[in-house]
């Protein structure tokens, strides 16, 4: 019992522990906004409330219940990956970062990072493709490999497996709908193709994992946890879908139109 | 009124392409509301079914998702260039629906074996309604296509 208490203790302390980066994010985001506000006009409300809800569903998958109970059940952290790959870079790519930032540097800082953003490694990373392959690639490794199970005996290896789950799909995300400015376009007929591709990669993972388990997941949570990865996929794959289709319907907008309106 | 006339010609192929993508998502989405989740005869997953089936599948379910969405946006980008022809539009509409609808009930459904359409039933009779209606509407479909393509013809005669 005393064990068992010790254990709590520590997981409390542990948990704030977890949760600091997540405050840090918000708080520095904040500051950011508070900053560039001096010199430029107001940064809009909705940014700051993007940011604030893409830090949450981060953070759901990570701290808190839903992240405790993933790591005996694998329902919980289809949940929880769905949070984390999926819905929290969609919403923080909303909140233009990078924008953000850009306006608060001085102009010589903010040259240096335009500079780097266009660099060759940074851009080989915002390749649709290789963020695609990043993505779901890494989802296949980790779902159809021992690393599951691996990610569950060492810290370390679960904290990059997640770190990694967040960023490839934010580099996805930013790769396939452009918010933030990117150092290369790519047209939308090339990112549509990439777009349908990776999404069918994910459906195709989703009832592989159905019928075959990963490592040490009994076949009852294997099954749920496919049908959320499937299901709870394509609700926030047809909010992308709109997103980058709204692009496309601005981007396409008659030039005639646009002359008479002038 | 002619002027109107001449930005459909312009855009018979984009009419068509919309309507064909919102065909294939509208029958890709009654497939999953109706046969799935509404009456419980399809198989989210069937255990004959073969790694290409699942391939098949994936990239079907992906591109049919897209493609409601994008047929959608294509129609309010049609009108704003004056260019929507609503028959044509429905004729591809049916070439879609149709086209998917018969890729699926012979290929995904009895070569890959994907799922069945019902089980615990003598599935003959299903099958041949579920393909007999998906080449009526296919053929359908390539009528009014046929007929808008022969009137597009005579209205550029005669512009």
């Amino acid at each position: 019992m005393e064990h068992h208490h010790v254990h709590q203790a520590n997981e409390l302390s542990n948990e704030l522990l977890l949760a600091l980066p997540f405050v840090l994010a918000v708080l520095i985001y904040l500051l950011l906004g508070l900053v560039s506000n001096q010199r430029h006009k107001r940064w809009p409300i909705y940014r700051y409330m993007y940011w604030v809800s893409g830090v949450f569903s981060a953070a759901a998958a990570l701290i808190g219940p839903v992240a405790d109970l993933a790591h005996e059940n694998f329902t919980a952290h289809m949940i929880g990956h769905l949070f984390l790959g999926m819905l929290a870079p969609l919403l923080l790519a909303h909140a233009a970062p990078m924008t953000l930032l850009m306006r608060t540097l001085s102009v010589g800082h903010a040259r240096k990072l335009s500079r780097i953003l266009k660099s060759f490694p940074v851009s080989i990373f915002c390749h649709p493709l290789v963020a695609s392959i990043l993505n779901i690639g890494g989802l296949w490794v980790l779902y159809t490999t021992d690393l599951y199970a691996a990610m569950h005996q060492y810290n370390l290896l679960h904290t990059i497996i997640h770190l990694h789950v967040f960023l490839a799909g934010y580099l996805y995300t930013i790769s396939i709908i452009y918010i933030d400015p990117l150092p290369h376009r790519y047209s939308f007929i090339f990112r549509a193709i990439v777009l349908i591709l990776s999404l069918a990669a994910h459906g195709i993972l989703s009832k592989y994992i159905y019928a075959y388990p990963p490592a040490g997941v009994p076949i009852e949570q294997a099954q749920v946890g496919g049908m959320i990865m499937y299901y709870g996929g394509d609700m926030i794959e047809i909010i992308l879908i709109f997103l980058f289709c709204r692009q496309w319907y601005k981007a396409a907008r008659p030039r005639t139109s646009v002359s008479l309106s002038h | 009124m002619s002027k109107v006339l001449d930005e459909r010609l312009n855009y018979l192929g984009r009419n068509l392409l919309s309507g064909c993508l919102l065909g294939i998502g509208f029958v890709a989405f009654v497939d999953e509301a109706v046969f799935h989740q509404l009456l419980h005869w399809h198989h989210f997953y069937d255990k004959s079914t073969p790694d290409i089936g699942l391939v098949s599948d994936g990239i079907f379910h992906a591109f049919s998702w897209f493609s409601t969405v994008a047929g959608l946006f294509l129609v309010p980008d049609l009108r704003r260039r004056n260019a929507w022809w609503p028959k044509r539009w429905f004729g591809g509409f049916l070439l879609g629906g149709g086209g998917f609808n018969l890729y699926d009930g012979t290929v995904q459904h009895k070569i890959m074996r994907i799922h069945q359409i019902r089980y615990n039933v003598e599935i003959a009779p299903y099958d041949w309604v579920w393909n007999i209606l998906a080449v009526l509407i296919l053929v359908v479909g390539f009528i009014i296509i046929f007929r808008t393509s022969r009137e597009s013809k005579t209205m550029d005669g005669t512009v």
